[in-house]
């Protein structure tokens, strides 16, 4: 059986940030494994711009931005193999994977690094009822067939959910010479970016509804159209509000869902919440020396939150590997998201495992406006920052001083919540 | 001249296809959709019923208990995933006790074999999930659970290699009498033929009704379903029915061959033929109902709904005879459940009816068995291997969430009536069957059916028609 230092499983943006980081880190035996045709995962089909922001102080595409770290994996002489499905991982950290080429094949890392991504809830997980024709697509199915392979999936659009993907594809329908008719949003609040709303609805006059939902699919074979109602504070629809559309395509960007079915299997411990793996903050999952980083962890509003998290799997994976962790005291500090948080990642931290600082990230469970983010050591409150407004579609982080930590011997828990101005 | 024409690619007219096969006969199915299981077959609870609820003496009873005992060694000839599951019958109230004592015997009339009533004790160790209401069950061993469209799809296909011609996307719009036969148009075209087997499912009453003086009305009942994940698929092991009460007929919770759970169905009569559409109210009676026999069923595992329609008649039983007024008319109408369970008797009783009209020879080169698309996780790593060598196809995955490769689905495409349309394709692989409801492999299933099929990419459709899946290029219209 082959042996790596670290395999990574995908090599879109968080498994490509994992690979450098681990190699410049010191570790030199990696390989990448990727189902595509080609490294960079989901970025190659995001060919809007306003990626890199944070990381490179400039706005690139998506292919752009994946190619500046394809460009540094190839650089750093990392290997990697395309058309490889990875089948299973087991808790010895055997790695099989398959591919025309080598057929199946096993190998033994010392570490894996889970960076597998997401995928969309479907038609079907919602239950909305009515015909299953053609003509409902997710909307990164559809991204792709556009952005990809210049395919128009549809020509009058209703697109239900405004997660990032189904506000950048009413955008790109538009562009494409479509017409998108409306977006429902089954919450009292968009899923997505403020800056998409602003840029890909209202500045092509696409209106959004909230507190909406389609509650019924018309057509046979294919698509004709679908009914929208407004829906109450429990989301249930409200009869006498319903509206029919006539559409030929219905677009759906109804959630992301971290693809963990090998974690799973594997069996590391997921988080409920963020149907990620449960990790430390050396993002090193319970399977001691398997680490998770970017949307297979927890789903991320922005790639350069995934590219900076990826990099510290990658370093962490590296530290373990080379055996140069720190000895470990057993102390362990639990995060505690309540009162609007609805996770952290991580959800433990060994105080002398982590870096001289630590960026805890997480999301809010509504819309907060004037509130204050607190942090509390046990029962002493030791952060409170202002924000004009948080939103569930935004990810929210605090920092945490290793040096801080260290200083309190008998810290337990980190609360971290939403309080009132 | 056709000996026979068939009319209906359900497992109904393909098992009869099949079983005429047997003999020399020049025989054709038509088929108004665009692949074969396109109706009743594709969409209903995929049970072998063991045979212990039709009403004794009746002719559903009679093929019931047949078909079920013939299902094991057709699963085997013909190659397609059946289990033998077993199943209960739960009651969950005192009052209601006399019944199951009564299905009970009727099971044992009907020829149902190993049928016993178990007691609480006995039912929650059989399946912890029961109903905590549950007091007592029937318990059938030998009910199965079967992959409706490979069931349908194998019988076709051996039908077929055994020299059995079929044509898509012909409907049947009038039939004729003519001298020796009958004739039968289309909108393809006349087909003329010496007998004609009416298996048209929801429709077999206006086909009926084309030829005999003598009418029947086929109603539509819908069922709706919900199919749940693959993590769900042990929250029962045998398939579980509610006793028919005073809450009317209760929801099944059961397993599915392929390790889903499927929880359903309704029982609505409606009126459009074509009304496969699941409805708000339908789906949250199965939800509801489902808690009455099975506790905490995962319901947030619903990875897809949909709605089959029954073709149910009045009479509620099957009719399958040769038509008084209309001689080598040959009726198979009213199946509804348990016409799935009771399709390979079906296709017997049917093929025995023609062939007492033809008096056909015996075809000499008969091949009853089939091999069905080959699953590479069925083999050991070696063999997989060995396979990817041969056919590097078998190493690609397409289908992420069922592991389908590329082997599996040029295989679909290129045998003996293959799949045409993504609907085809996955009823043959399970490619796009899974948790992500093709999301993902839909693109890259589309490329292999336009190259191997060579059509233009916008040329491929959900389930043929009018279903394309896409429409133009960008902006071809700016």
């Amino acid at each position: 059986m082959k042996t790596y230092d670290i395999v990574i499983i995908g090599g879109g943006p968080a498994g490509l940030a994992a690979a450098a980081s681990a190699k410049k880190s010191g570790t030199d035996s990696i390989l990448i494994l990727e189902r595509d045709k080609e490294l960079g995962g989901i970025l190659n089909q995001c060919i809007h711009n306003g990626f890199g922001l944070h990381t490179f102080k400039e706005e690139l595409t998506g292919p752009e931005y994946a190619a500046r770290f394809i460009e540094e994996v190839k650089e750093l002489g990392i290997e990697y193999k395309l058309h490889t499905m990875v089948m299973d991982i087991s808790p010895e950290k055997v790695v099989t994977a398959m591919n025309r080429e080598d057929g199946m094949f096993q190998i033994q890392a010392k570490a894996v690094i889970l960076a597998m991504g997401c995928r969309e809830r479907s038609r079907g997980a919602l239950n909305i009822p009515g015909y299953r024709p053609a003509g409902i697509y997710s909307a990164g199915t559809a991204q792709r067939l556009v952005n990809r392979e210049g395919f128009l999936p549809g020509r009058e659009v209703v697109i239900l959910g405004s997660g990032d993907i189904g506000l950048i594809m009413a955008r790109r329908m538009t562009f494409e010479g479509a017409k998108v008719k409306v977006v429902a949003e089954l919450m009292p609040y968009s899923g997505g970016l403020k800056r998409n709303i602003v840029q890909c609805l209202n500045d092509y006059g696409i209106p959004l509804k909230l507190s909406h939902t389609v509650v019924e699919i018309r057509g046979k074979e294919r698509l004709t159209g679908v009914t929208i109602a407004q829906v109450d504070q429990k989301g249930k629809p409200i009869p006498g509000t319903e509206e029919d559309y006539d559409c030929d395509t219905l677009l759906l960007s109804v959630g992301l869902i971290p693809e963990n079915e090998l974690s799973r299997a594997a069996g590391v411990d997921m988080n409920p919440v963020t149907s990620g793996p449960v990790v430390n903050e050396s993002l090193e999952t319970s399977l001691e020396g398997v680490f998770a980083c970017g949307n297979v962890l927890h789903v991320h509003d922005l790639v350069d939150f995934v590219s900076e998290e990826a990099a510290a799997a990658g370093r962490n994976a590296s530290a373990y590997v080379k055996g140069s962790r720190t000895a470990e005291s057993g102390r362990e500090i639990r995060m505690n998201p309540t009162e609007g948080v609805r996770y952290t990642v991580p959800s433990v931290i060994r105080p002398e495992q982590m870096d001289d600082t630590l960026t805890v990230r997480f999301r809010v469970g509504g819309v907060y406006k004037n509130c204050y983010i607190s942090v509390y050591f046990d029962d002493e409150r030791v952060m409170r920052r202002k924000r004009p407004v948080v939103a569930p579609g935004e990810m929210e982080e605090i920092r945490l001083e290793k040096a801080k930590l260290l200083e309190r011997p008998d810290l337990k828990t980190i609360t971290v919540k939403i309080e009132e101005a | 001249m056709y000996d026979v024409i068939i009319i209906g690619a359900g497992v109904s007219g393909c098992a009869t296809a099949r079983e005429l096969s047997r003999y020399k006969v020049k025989a054709c199915v038509l088929e108004k959709e665009e692949d074969v299981c396109c109706g009743t077959s594709k969409a209903n609870s995929a049970i072998v019923h063991a045979g212990y609820d039709a009403e004794e003496g009746s002719l559903m009873a009679k093929l019931n208990v047949m078909g079920s005992k013939m299902m094991p060694q057709l699963a085997k000839d013909l190659d397609f995933p059946y289990l033998q599951n077993g199943s209960l019958v739960v009651c969950t109230d005192e009052e209601s006790l006399p019944g199951l004592t009564k299905l009970y015997e009727r099971g044992v009339h009907n020829g149902v074999e190993g049928l016993r009533i178990v007691e609480r004790e006995e039912l929650e160790a059989m399946e912890p999930n029961i109903s905590d209401k549950a007091i007592a069950a029937l318990y059938a061993p030998t009910a199965g659970i079967v992959c409706p469209f490979n069931l349908n799809i194998a019988l076709a296909e051996n039908a077929y290699t055994n020299g059995v011609e079929f044509f898509f996307n012909t409907k049947v719009e009038d039939i004729e009498k003519i001298e020796g036969g009958y004739r039968v148009k289309t909108g393809t075209g006349d087909y003329e033929g010496r007998c004609v087997v009416n298996a048209a499912g929801v429709y077999a009453d206006q086909i009926h009704n084309m030829v005999s003086g003598s009418t029947f009305t086929i109603v539509p009942r819908r069922g709706d379903y919900c199919l749940l994940d693959k993590t769900a698929g042990h929250h029962v092991s045998r398939t579980i029915f509610a006793l028919p009460g005073k809450y009317g007929k209760g929801i099944l919770v059961a397993p599915t061959v392929h390790g889903n759970l499927i929880v359903g169905p309704t029982a609505i009569d409606i009126e459009d033929r074509e009304g496969t559409n699941t409805t708000r109210q339908g789906l949250d009676e199965v939800i509801e109902k489902s808690a009455e026999t099975v506790k905490n069923v995962p319901l947030r595992q619903v990875i897809t709904s949909f709605a089959g329609l029954r073709a149910h008649q009045t009479g509620h039983e099957f009719i399958i005879e040769e038509v008084k007024d209309a001689p080598g008319f040959v009726d198979c109408a009213g199946i509804e459940s348990p016409g799935l369970s009771s399709c390979p008797a079906i296709g017997c009783m049917v093929a025995d009816i023609v062939k007492g009209i033809l008096n056909p020879e015996e075809n000499p080169d008969f091949v009853g068995t089939r091999k069905g698309v080959l699953n590479p996780a069925d083999l050991s790593m070696e063999e997989r291997n060995a396979l990817i060598k041969e056919n590097p196809a078998y190493g690609n995955i397409i289908c992420r969430c069922e592991s389908v490769t590329e082997g599996e689905i040029l295989d679909a495409i290129h045998r003996p009536l293959g799949a045409k349309s993504l609907d085809g394709v996955k009823r043959r692989t399970r490619a796009g069957m899974g948790r992500c409801q093709a999301g993902f492999c839909s693109p890259r299933t589309m490329e292999i059916l336009a190259r191997e099929l060579h059509v233009d990419m916008s040329e491929i459709t959900k389930s043929g028609g009018s279903s394309r899946i896409i429409v133009g290029t960008n902006k071809d219209r700016i």
